[in-house]
C-alpha cells in the first residue's frame, strides 16, 4: 500500500501532557513493543503544558486530603454527574504520581521539612499544589521519552481513525503537516490524546487563536473518537473559564487566592466564597459580570509588596508567561489596580469540566482498542495531573490489548474516501480560506450555543452549522499549512454540532452557567440524574441517549450534596 | 471566486541582525506549536509567515540569539 508510513503495537495521538505519559508507559509494560507518538507540532514545546505549569489543581495527598474526600468534592463540583469509579482512579494513583515526577525532576513546592505545601483553594478539602518553577514540564517528559526509545513523530496530524471489519481500531489515517502528503498508520491499539476543544468558541477578542487552551487543539480527537463509532459524555457540560479580559488567559485565582488575592465585584467585594473553578461558581460570575455590580476583577491591590513580588514572579515566567507584558501594556500593576476579568469562549474538555470521550477507570473507550486520556477522556476536572495518571492507564492498557491482538487488515475503501476528503481542499482553485469558514463557525457558536441556552436559538444554529458543512468542500488550502487548518475546522464544525445536538437533548439545567437552559431553569434529578451520550449510530446520525450512573462508592451526606449550591457570600444583614 | 489579500499587523518580530538562520539555525520554527514561523529564503532569516499566535512564548524563549520579540496580537493588546 503506497499511502503506509508505518506499523506499530501501540500509537499514541497527541504528544501534550498525557501523549508522552502514555507512551513511556506503554513501553514500560513492555519495551519489545513498537511505540510511536504522533505530534501536529513538536513534543518538545507542544500541549497545554508548552511553556510549563504553575501548579497541581487537584494532588491528593497523605495528611491533606484522601481520596474518599476528593472523590466527594468532585461529585459535587460536578453536580452528581459523575461515574464515581473512574474519578477514584485518579484519586487513588494521584500520589504515586506526584511522587514519581518529583523523581523525575519536576520542582513542587515544598515546606521546610520538604513536605509538599500543599494549599487550599476548593470548596471542601485541600489540593492545590504550587510550582512556582514548574516551567521545564516538557524537558522533564522529553527526557523519559528518550529514555524508554519512544518513536517520536512530529509535525503530523490524525484526521481520522481506522477500523477493522469488527469495528475494531487498525490504526489511523495521517496529514504530514509540513508536506501536504497523507499516510496510513497501522496499529494494534491507538490512545487519543489530542487534548480539549480549544477553538470552538470564539474569544471576545474576535482573534481566532486567542483562545484559553492552546489553539492547536482543536477538538481533534473529539471527532476522531465519533467518527470512530465511540461514545462521548457530557458535552453539553461545557468547559467555560473566569479569565483576563482581552488577554483571554487564567490571572490566576488558584495563585493569587492562597496569598490572599480574591475575585471581586466592581466595589472591590468578595461575591464568592470559593475561587476554584465549576459552573456554579460560573453561574455567580456570571450574574455579577451582567448585574449591576459588574464587571468582575481580580483583586491583589491589599497585599503586601512581598507577596505580589511573588505572585508576579510565578504568573509572569510560567504557563502564560506573556501575562506580564499584557498588563505593561495596559499599565496595570497589581499593587494599584484589580485585573478585569470576563468570560471565556465556550470548549469541551474534561480536564476543566466534564465534556470529553466516555472513557472506563483503565482509560478505555467503547471501541474495542481504543483508549483515551487527558482534556478530551471524560473524567470531570481531570485537569494536569488527571492527564498524567490516566496517560498512565492508557499506556499500560494499550500495551496490553496490542499484546494480545495481531495487527488488522487495512480497509482499502477507509483509505480511499479519507485520502479524497483530506486532499480535496489543494485541488479546489480560489476556494474559500479555511481562516475565513473558520471565523463564520465560530461567531454561530458564540451566536449560538453560549449559555443562556435558548431551544430556538441552538435549533438555528444546527441550520447554520449544517450550511457550513456543506461548504467543507469549497475551501481551498495555499499550502499545506493552510490543508492543516482546513481539515481542523472539520474537526471544529463535528464538536459544534454535538454542543448543541448534546445541550438540547438534556431538558434541564445543571452545572451552574455550564448548562443553564432558560426554558428548563432547574435542576430535574428525576429524568435527568444519568449521563447524557452522544455518537454516531449505524445509520451514520448523531444520537444521544441515557446511560444511568453506577452506584456510588462514596455517599454523600445532604449537606455536602448542597455545597456547591451556596457559593455566593451570604452578607450578615441578608443571612439575619 | 474573486480573492483579495488583507494586511494585518503580526505580533512577532525578528532581529535580523541577530538571527543566524543564515547558519543553520531553525530552532523556532521547531518549537512554535502553531506552526507559524518560517525561514526567508532570499534573506535567509526568520520571519512569521502566519498570523495565528498564542502569544505562549516558546519561540523567543528558545531563540539562542534572543532575536524574536513576540508582543500581544494587536486585537488583544
Ligand atoms: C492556560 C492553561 C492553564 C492551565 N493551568 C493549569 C494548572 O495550573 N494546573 C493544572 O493542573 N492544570 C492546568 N491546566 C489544565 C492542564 O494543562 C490540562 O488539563 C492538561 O495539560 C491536558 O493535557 P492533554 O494531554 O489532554 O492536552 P495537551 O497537553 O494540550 O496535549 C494535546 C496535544 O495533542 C496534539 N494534537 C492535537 N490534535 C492532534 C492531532 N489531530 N494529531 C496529532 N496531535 C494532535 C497537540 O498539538 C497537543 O500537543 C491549564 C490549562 C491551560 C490551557
Ligand atoms: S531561533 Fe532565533 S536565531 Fe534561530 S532562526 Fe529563529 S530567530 Fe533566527
Ligand atoms: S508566541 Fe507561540 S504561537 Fe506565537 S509564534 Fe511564538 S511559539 Fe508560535
Amino acid at each position: 500500500m503506497s499511502d503506509l508510513i508505518a506499523e506499530v503495537d501501540v500509537l499514541v495521538i497527541g504528544g501534550g501532557t498525557a501523549g508522552p505519559m502514555a507512551a513511556v508507559k506503554a513501553k514500560e509494560k513492555n519495551p519489545a513493543l513498537k511505540v510511536m507518538l504522533l505530534e501536529k507540532a513538536n513534543v518538545k514545546r507542544s500541549g497545554a503544558i508548552s511553556m510549563g505549569m504553575d501548579g497541581l489543581n487537584n494532588a491528593v495527598i497523605p495528611g491533606h486530603a484522601t481520596p474518599e474526600q476528593y472523590v466527594k468534592e468532585i461529585t459535587v463540583a460536578n453536580d452528581g454527574i459523575v461515574n464515581q469509579k473512574t474519578v477514584m482512579a485518579y484519586a487513588q494513583e494521584s500520589f504515586n504520581m506526584i511522587n514519581q515526577l518529583d523523581r523525575w525532576g519536576v520542582k513542587f513546592e515544598k515546606d521546610e521539612t520538604g513536605d509538599y505545601a500543599v494549599k487550599k483553594v476548593h470548596h471542601i478539602g485541600t489540593y492545590v499544589l504550587p510550582m512556582p518553577e514548574g516551567h521545564h514540564m516538557k524537558k522533564v517528559l522529553y527526557r523519559q521519552l528518550k529514555k524508554a526509545r519512544v518513536e517520536i513523530t512530529n509535525r503530523y496530524m490524525a484526521t481520522r481513525l481506522l477500523l477493522d471489519a469488527n469495528g475494531a481500531i487498525a490504526g489511523a489515517m495521517v496529514l504530514d503537516t509540513r508536506e501536504g502528503s497523507f499516510g496510513v498508520i497501522r496499529a494494534k491499539s491507538v490512545i487519543l490524546c489530542t487534548g480539549a476543544a480549544g477553538r470552538l468558541g470564539l474569544p471576545s477578542s474576535g482573534y481566532l487563536f486567542g483562545t484559553y487552551e492552546n489553539p492547536t487543539n482543536a477538538g481533534d480527537g473529539y471527532a476522531l473518537a465519533y467518527h470512530a463509532g465511540a461514545e462521548l459524555s457530557g458535552i453539553e457540560c461545557y468547559q467555560i473559564n473566569p479569565l483576563i479580559k482581552d488577554y483571554n488567559g487564567p490571572s490566576c485565582a488558584y495563585v493569587t487566592g492562597p496569598f490572599g488575592g480574591y475575585t471581586a465585584n466592581s466595589k472591590g467585594e468578595r461575591f464568592i466564597e470559593c475561587d476554584y473553578w465549576s459552573g456554579q461558581m460560573m453561574m455567580e460570575f456570571y450574574k455579577e459580570l451582567e448585574g449591576g455590580n459588574g464587571p468582575v476583577f481580580l483583586k491583589m491591590d491589599h497585599l503586601a509588596e512581598e507577596t505580589i513580588g511573588t505572585i508576579e514572579h510565578i504568573l509572569h515566567s510560567n504557563e502564560r508567561p506573556s501575562r506580564g507584558r499584557f498588563h505593561e501594556g495596559r499599565k496595570l500593576d497589581y499593587r494599584q489596580g484589580m485585573v478585569e476579568m470576563h468570560i471565556s469562549e465556550i470548549g469541551l474538555c474534561s480536564g476543566h469540566s466534564a465534556s470529553g470521550v466516555w472513557v472506563d477507570e483503565h482509560a478505555a473507550t467503547t471501541v474495542p482498542g481504543l483508549y483515551a486520556a487527558g482534556d478530551l477522556a471524560c473524567v470531570p476536572h481531570n485537569y494536569m495531573l488527571g492527564a498524567f495518571v490516566y496517560g498512565q492507564f492508557a499506556g499500560q492498557s494499550a500495551a496490553e490489548y496490542a499484546m494480545s491482538h495481531e495487527l488488522p487488515a487495512v480497509d482499502a475503501a477507509q483509505v480511499e474516501a479519507e485520502r479524497t476528503r483530506v486532499l480535496a481542499p489543494l485541488s479546489v482553485v480560489d476556494g474559500l480560506p479555511p481562516a475565513q469558514v473558520e471565523y463564520k463557525l465560530r461567531r454561530f457558536v458564540n451566536d449560538y450555543l453560549q449559555p443562556p441556552k435558548v431551544t430556538k436559538k441552538m435549533e438555528i444554529g444546527l441550520d447554520r452549522f449544517a450550511e457550513i458543512g456543506a461548504d467543507l468542500a469549497s475551501m481551498s488550502a495555499a499550502n499545506p499549512h493552510e490543508l492543516m487548518r482546513a481539515m481542523e475546522v472539520h474537526f471544529i464544525r463535528d464538536c459544534a454540532e454535538m454542543a448543541a445536538r448534546a445541550s438540547l437533548y438534556r431538558t434541564e439545567s445543571r452545572w451552574g452557567l455550564y448548562h443553564y437552559r432558560v426554558e428548563h431553569p432547574e435542576k430535574d434529578d428525576a429524568d435527568w440524574f444519568c449521563h447524557a451520550q452522544l455518537k454516531k449510530n449505524e445509520a451514520g446520525e448523531m444520537t444521544c441517549f441515557k446511560r444511568p450512573i453506577e452506584p456510588y462508592i462514596v455517599e454523600l451526606d445532604d449537606e455536602e450534596k448542597d455545597a456547591y449550591n451556596r457559593l455566593r457570600v451570604v452578607k450578615q444583614a441578608e443571612a439575619a | 471566486m474573486p480573492m483579495t489579500m488583507n494586511r494585518v499587523s503580526v505580533p512577532v518580530t525578528v532581529n535580523e541582525e541577530a538571527c543566524i538562520a543564515d547558519k543553520g539555525c531553525t530552532v523556532c520554527v521547531e518549537s512554535c506549536p502553531l506552526d507559524l514561523l518560517a525561514i526567508d529564503l532570499v534573506k535567509k532569516k526568520a520571519f512569521m509567515q502566519y498570523d495565528e499566535c498564542w502569544y505562549c512564548l516558546p519561540c523567543e524563549k528558545d531563540c539562542p540569539t534572543q532575536a524574536i520579540r513576540v508582543d500581544i496580537p494587536y486585537l488583544l493588546r
